[in-house]
């Protein structure tokens, strides 16, 4: 009963801001290639069903692939950093300059470098480009965010460098790398369709190619039922890096 | 007088933005309480991190004739591990130390149960008052019957009869312990420091030098009715004024 209180005011929004869109389309006669009703996003949505979800998991497996990417080296770098201050001055201008530095420019190298061939291997290193510097920042912030008083103890009882890593630090690294793993979910999805924006060749059968598919022919309906599951196929990798979390952080 | 437990000969310490600390001259003797008193500032919590060889000093001479792990800290907030429970928490030190596991937990078992937790092994300290937290915190710092043992402000946080508690609790657990432990207590509670303490030091604010050193009378473990003897009453006044006078010292001293 609660639940449903709390869900009745978005889903109220959502089907008012549907009717709206549908009675505009009918009383303005608006041609389907420029908008077309919901109900014919929805046929879309059926009728390109099985093509659309392929392509889903085509980009969901790379936008996957390249969380586990980033995620071993952002990880890995944080740890090797942690370590020695000196490093960590070294590397810190490197990730904030990747940051910075918009994907959409640096695709295009990426491509030539994955050579023609594998458009594949550019998207999921472009994704993997983007997805790294939550995962890296969130993991290094972490690895600090140790109590000093904590620390003092483990000085105190003499541990050892695994020991402090293994028994403090990973511990206490937790829910900052979990934080930055929703962060990167999110940006692994953009980078992987901005990718294949920029590959556009076919070479890849994701989502965005999909899309640029539907745009070349004026097939807006399904652009727009595939914009649904890119949406949907974020909200999914966010739900599943949440509910890790709450299974991984109780306490 | 046998060979201290550890000592502070002519240490400084140099603090960033700040006057440097000392010189300190601070001895303790084994199986001794001692408190440390003084206003905020006044380096008392460097003087046990000194004493713990957390912190090296910019110039003198740290002594410990202590074991490897047999130093007890008891810091201000409890300081646990949010993510293990009590029994994982106390058992740490041994662990650390390479203690099989199934000892390190009997033992620190034991120790709970020493300061009334013994039902409470699988608790999170997020599920523990700031008392029991506290309790956990110092059953931690006795379960490697340690020589020497540090508390920084342990009580400072808790309401008053949670305290007197705590203390009656640390004043019976040192006095059960064998060999007893030299305690080394820093407080700015002055009845505190004269009822647990055989012996007082007032630090001097903003140097941390030790200005006066009292001893209190009668022997420990004293019982809880001695707060309301007129000693007690005695050794309380001259240690709050000796206090006063040591933070007024610092008024318009030269930097």
């Amino acid at each position: 009963m609660r639940r449903l209180v709390d869900l009745a005011p978005p889903l109220f929004l959502a089907v008012l801001l549907l009717a709206v869109w549908e009675a505009a389309c009918r009383l303005l006669a608006l041609p389907s290639y420029f908008l077309p009703p919901p109900t014919a996003v929805a046929a879309a949505l059926v009728e390109a069903g099985p093509r659309l979800a392929a392509s889903a998991w085509v980009t969901f497996v790379m936008a996957v692939q390249a969380l586990v990417l980033a995620g071993l080296i952002g990880g890995a770098l944080a740890l090797a950093v942690s370590l020695n201050a000196a490093a960590e001055r070294a590397v810190r201008p490197l990730a904030v300059a990747l940051q910075v530095t918009p994907v959409v420019a640096v695709a295009p190298l990426v491509l030539i470098w994955a050579g023609l061939d594998h458009a594949d291997r550019a998207v999921v290193a472009l994704a993997a480009l983007v997805a790294f510097f939550p995962l890296f920042s969130g993991m290094l912030t972490g690895l600090k965010s140790a109590d000093p008083d904590l620390e003092r103890l483990f000085d105190l009882y003499g541990a050892g460098p695994l020991q402090r890593l293994w028994r403090l630090r990973l511990p206490s690294a937790l829910p900052f790398a979990l934080e930055g793993l929703r962060v990167a979910a999110g940006l692994a999805v953009i980078g992987a369709v901005v990718a294949e924006f920029v590959s556009g060749s076919g070479a890849t059968q994701g989502l965005a190619w999909r899309l640029l598919e539907a745009g070349n022919r004026l097939r807006t309906a399904e652009m727009l039922a595939g914009v649904l599951c890119l949406t949907l196929l974020g909200l999914i990798l966010n739900a599943a890096v949440a509910l890790t979390a709450r299974f991984l952080l109780r306490r | 007088m046998a060979e201290p437990i550890a000592a502070l000969r002519g240490v400084t310490v140099d603090l960033t933005g700040r006057t440097p600390l000392g010189p300190l001259d601070l001895t303790v003797a084994r199986c001794e309480i001692l408190a440390l008193v003084g206003a905020s500032g006044a380096g008392k919590s460097t003087a046990l991190r000194l004493l713990a060889g957390l912190q090296s000093p910019g110039a003198g001479l740290v002594s410990r004739a202590v074991g490897p792990g047999r130093t007890g800290f008891v810091f201000q907030s409890p300081t646990l591990l949010p993510w293990a429970d009590a029994l994982a928490n106390v058992a740490l030190p041994l662990e650390l130390a390479g203690r099989p596991r199934a000892e390190a937990r009997g033992r620190a078992a034991a120790a709970l149960g020493a300061v009334g937790l013994g039902d409470r092994l699988d608790a999170r300290p997020s599920e523990l008052s700031g008392g029991m937290a506290m309790r956990v915190a110092l059953a931690r710092a006795l379960v490697t019957a340690p020589d020497l043992l540090l508390l920084d402000e342990p009580f400072a946080a808790l309401d008053s009869v949670t305290r007197r508690g705590l203390i009656e609790d640390l004043h019976a657990l040192w006095a059960a312990a064998d060999p007893r432990p030299a305690v080394v207590f820093v407080t700015h509670d002055v009845e505190e420091a004269v009822y647990l303490a055989g012996r007082v030091v007032v630090l001097e604010a903003a140097t941390g030098r030790p200005v006066v050193d009292l001893p209190t009378p009668g022997v420990l473990p004293r019982p809880a009715r001695w707060r309301a003897d007129p000693a007690c009453r005695q050794a309380v006044e001259t240690v709050a004024e000796a206090l006063e006078a040591a933070m007024g010292l610092s008024v318009g001293a030269p930097a």
